[in-house]
């Protein structure tokens, strides 16, 4: 390198590195160090797995952190059997016009904030809602039902917030398969099912792979829709970090927590990529 | 499956119906939080008790509309400035790293570039404990080593500027490096030849061609940070941005004030996002 481009490169790399360590590497580290530690008395601390033990101990904390777990897992199915038909309908049969404000039209919703969204489907299921409104109008309930608070309703708004997510990177490799492609496998004599199964999944396997992994991660770190959506069963392990943060004031346990969803949203993530054969640097990009 | 081969009739009906219904699960939240902003009466619920702008312009209790109720109007101007100070940092700093990894080459590039992709996967709620226990962590070793008080690192915007800056700077860099990525160098060749200096080619040739980019980078990462929950839910102190002000409100008891305020958060960010589209059009 010439010195010009040398002193270039030290005045590009700089504030990559300063962000970098500062506000993601040290602060992560940091989490850890305090995850590990005990209070054994007045500003007396020790190094220990006393954070972690509780987390095993306690029947509820270990409970939530599976249930969040196995839900954000069946949010993110249920976003992409749902999607998926749309995004080939985008991609492949509406055409010119239809097909960009089709696509606009499924970005709109997440132009608005997540709170604004939660509250319209609060507004549709609670017991004086809509739906509730509705299904007394046409005589299928006698009285107001009450249909918030409850894992359905949290699903609900869990697959609406992602959807998009899903869309976008769907569409955009869908659109790379050449329609000659899909004819020639219905030309050597191939049905709707095997050909879907043959030719269209795994060409939108990338899409398939970006699109649930963003998914899967807002799910699992979303706050909003469980607490306003869900019911008391349905704690989220977002909510256990917050209290153990914010009204406990117990930052070890909240530290440990929430490096334990660090450490699953990671293990989920690294795994989907392994199965598929992916890499992050493509995934990103493509999403 | 596709329009060149004939299917069945009622297979795309079906096919249709059930697009048709996507796009109503997906536009009905947001149509009932728009029309109960005009619901004369303190609940956003049903019945419905007739037309009014109250929710709007009302002055008088209970029915105080968004233009006269303080709080509120503090928490959008909050959110403003937050959104100004994170959409210009992360613009700069993503357009640095995007030329750093356009034009070197180095030892540690991959490792960087995938650390530069992390916080994308990192939960919200995570990077905003990580970040606030590493502020309170420094804050409290500058107390106790010379008696400083860094109210800075304490929760507070200054925290709520930084957390929401460490994640969506990824997504500045990304949309301005697929820009980068297709400009031709030649071009930057020919200015040189033509006597500029790097710099001056650069502002003069590569940063033009970055426009479109740089503008959808800002308004991205304007319209991300206003949306901000969950970082900024762990790194808030008293001076709450809109989407914590209405949280709070929201836990209290929904009125139609909220859907008011939601309404005119729906116009504000379809007209950003219309004049980015415009632009990137150009």
């Amino acid at each position: 390198m010439r010195a010009g481009t040398r002193l270039g490169f030290v005045l590009l790399i700089a504030p990559l590195l300063l962000w970098l360590v500062l506000l993601i590497v040290i602060p992560h580290i940091d989490l850890a160090l305090l995850s590990l530690r005990e209070r054994v008395g007045v500003g007396e601390y020790a190094v220990s797995m006393a954070n972690y033990r509780t987390f095993l101990d306690e029947p509820l904390y270990l409970w939530t952190f599976l249930r969040t777990a196995v839900m954000a897992v069946l949010a993110t199915a249920i976003t992409l059997v749902i999607g998926f038909p749309v995004s080939f309908y985008i991609a492949k049969i509406a055409r010119g016009r239809v097909q960009s404000a089709l696509f606009l039209l499924c970005l709109v919703p997440f132009w608005v904030s997540e709170l604004v969204r939660t509250f319209g489907w609060m507004i549709l299921l609670r017991e004086t809602g809509l739906i509730s409104g509705l299904l007394q109008w046409i005589g299928v309930a006698d009285g107001p039902v009450e249909m918030l608070y409850n894992d359905a309703a949290m699903m609900v708004g869990l697959v609406y917030t992602s959807m998009l997510f899903m869309v976008v990177p769907l569409v955009t490799t869908l659109e790379s398969l050449d329609d000659g492609i899909i004819e020639a496998g219905y030309d050597l004599g191939g049905s709707g099912p095997s050909v879907l199964r043959e030719i269209i999944i795994p060409h939108a396997v990338p899409g398939i792979v970006a699109g649930s992994i963003v998914v899967f991660m807002l799910s699992l770190g979303n706050y909003l829709t469980p607490t306003m959506l869900g019911g008391k069963d349905s704690l989220w392990f977002t909510e256990l970090i917050y209290s153990q943060f914010i009204v406990r004031f117990n930052w070890e346990l909240g530290a440990a927590f929430g490096f334990l969803l660090l450490v699953l949203s990671s293990v989920i993530v690294w795994a989907m990529l392994r199965l598929t054969g992916q890499t992050l640097e493509k995934t990103m990009g493509s999403a | 499956m596709i329009p060149s081969m004939p299917r069945p009739r009622a297979y795309r009906l079906i096919y249709g119906a059930y697009v048709t219904l996507f796009f109503v699960y997906l536009a009905l939240p947001l149509a009932v939080v728009a029309v109960f902003a005009f619901n004369d009466s303190v609940f956003p619920a049903l019945p419905w008790e007739g037309f009014t702008w109250n929710w709007f312009f009302g002055d008088a209790r209970p029915q105080i509309g968004v233009f006269h109720e303080r709080r509120i109007l503090r928490a959008i101007g909050t959110s403003v400035l937050v959104g100004a100070c994170v959409s210009a940092l992360s613009l700069v700093v993503g357009t640095s790293n995007a030329f750093l990894f356009n034009r070197y080459r180095f030892r540690g590039r991959g490792l960087l570039y995938v650390l530069m992709l992390l916080p994308l996967v990192i939960p919200g709620i995570v990077l905003g404990i990580s970040i606030l226990v590493f502020s309170s962590t420094v804050a409290n070793a500058a107390w106790d080593a010379w008696q400083w008080d860094l109210v800075a690192l304490r929760p507070g915007l200054v925290l709520v500027i930084l957390g929401q800056f460490s994640f969506i700077t990824t997504i500045a860099t990304l949309v301005i490096s697929a820009r980068l990525q297709k400009f031709d160098r030649s071009l930057e060749e020919a200015a040189l030849n033509l006597g500029a200096g790097r710099l001056t080619a650069v502002r003069t040739v590569t940063l033009p061609f970055l426009a479109p980019a740089l503008v959808g980078a800002f308004v991205v990462a304007f319209l991300m940070s206003f949306e901000n929950f969950n970082t900024t839910l762990m790194l808030v102190g008293s001076d709450a941005p809109l989407t914590i002000a209405m949280f709070d409100r929201l836990k209290e008891g929904s009125t139609p004030l909220l859907n008011a305020v939601s309404l005119l958060l729906m116009l504000g960010s379809s007209v950003l996002a219309l004049t980015m589209i415009v632009f990137q059009r150009r």
